[in-house]
């Protein structure tokens, strides 16, 4: 429907949407996120949540204890190998639709232990991420600008069509493997899948 | 307590037992004891209950790794009938070894920290010392992170099991040889 149009209406008091925009509306208004903390971002993500911060005016004020109920996964910390592959399990026990915040330094990249041998480099190397905040930790502004983003990207999702969003494509998959522990690190060190290794990209 | 007699009390007491204070040259001036590893057990024993050293606050280890040696030998030599002096570079490999820290403090005569060390006598094969766990408790998760991270063994641990990395991780990382799984593409971008 044409916006103009919309406007024109909405001063005649009356209101024009569409479905799919009613769906999104709803969608974006009521994420609600994994109770899930791994680090020190985790205090941010609890501060963010209390009065002051109060990311209840986005709809996301209830944290879920079940992945089952879950729509949300905020990485908030230092992802270790040790706890990577529950990560990702638990991102795979999430209904669709689904969606990821790498929270601070070390989610989106190791961090400071990027060159540890105990880090993993980034949670993107095993499930797709939506929004990506850099910080050590982020402020709390920065986790709702995120959170923000997010809703923005709900709302302009298509229900329909060859642009439609991921999770309503039946041909992709909303469950990703979980790595192993191996005799040296991780296996495999990355989903290549969804990971796109620049060094690979770089040889083609 | 000094050092100097604790030293002298556990070379007394324990017959055979080598005990070598190792100096610490910086301003903390925090000396060392170094105990044979056969006797370890027996003087732990001895420092708990003879000389009340009855807190074990940390164990850390250490990985001394092969270092080359360079000395220079003057030999004299006959060259064309001429006596000359021939200065020689010898290179030698002293081998590594594998220590295990321990600080200990006494709660009852308010005193410590008393610093032992126990020594492997490499960090390839033999790499066992005695455990301390029947003495101090408290060494119990500490020994097993030296083992995990070390790959030191410690004899007559009671559940002598990796306790940060997973079952089946074969390396010790704060081994100074340790090299990391190739995972990380930027290092590999930025060499080129």
């Amino acid at each position: 429907m044409d916006q103009d149009l919309k406007t024109e209406l909405s001063k005649h008091g009356i209101f024009a949407t569409t479905f799919e925009e009613l769906y999104n509306w709803g969608r974006k208004n009521s994420v609600w996120p994994l109770t899930f903390g791994l680090a020190c971002c985790a205090i941010e993500m609890i501060a963010t949540t209390m009065a002051r911060y109060d990311l209840a005016r986005f709809g996301a004020e209830v944290f879920r204890p079940s992945p089952r109920q879950a729509d949300l996964m905020i990485v908030s910390g230092t992802v270790t190998k040790k706890m990577a592959p529950q990560v990702v399990r638990l991102y795979n026990q999430m209904p669709e639709p689904k969606y990821v915040i790498a929270m601070g330094a070390c989610a989106i990249s190791g961090g400071p232990f990027r060159d540890g041998y105990n880090v993993l480099k980034g949670i993107d190397r095993y499930i797709p991420v939506d929004v990506h905040i850099p910080g050590c930790p982020p402020r709390p502004e920065a986790l709702i600008h995120a959170f923000m983003t997010l809703q923005e990207k709900i709302s302009t999702q298509h229900l329909t069509g060859e642009a439609r969003a991921r999770h309503l494509k039946a041909e992709l998959p909303s469950e990703f493997p979980v790595p192993e522990f191996g005799e040296h690190g991780l296996e495999p060190a990355q989903n290549d899948e969804i990971f796109h290794n620049p060094l690979k990209v770089l040889q083609g | 307590m000094m050092l100097e007699e604790i030293r002298n009390r556990l070379q007394a007491d324990i017959p055979g037992c080598q005990v070598e204070l190792v100096v610490n040259g910086s301003p903390s001036a925090q000396n060392s004891l170094l105990i044979d590893r056969q006797h370890g057990l027996a003087a732990a024993r001895l420092l708990r209950e003879g000389l009340q050293m009855d807190f074990c606050s940390n164990v850390t280890a250490v990985d001394w790794p092969d270092r080359e040696q360079t000395n220079k030998v003057k030999t004299k030599q006959i060259v064309d009938g001429v006596e000359k002096e021939i200065e020689q570079t010898i290179k030698t490999t002293v081998p590594g070894y594998l220590e295990v820290v321990y600080h200990l403090f006494s709660m009852t005569n308010k005193d410590g920290p008393v610093v032992i060390r126990l020594r492997t006598p490499n960090r390839t094969e033999d790499v066992a010392v005695p455990s301390l766990t029947p003495v101090w408790r408290s060494a119990e998760f500490q020994e097993r992170e030296a083992f995990d991270l070390y790959g030191i063994v410690f004899d007559g641990h009671p559940d002598l099991r990796r306790i940060l990395m997973w079952e089946g991780f074969t390396d010790h990382p704060m081994r100074k040889d340790y090299v990391p799984p190739p995972d990380d593409d930027l290092e590999i971008l930025r060499e080129g």
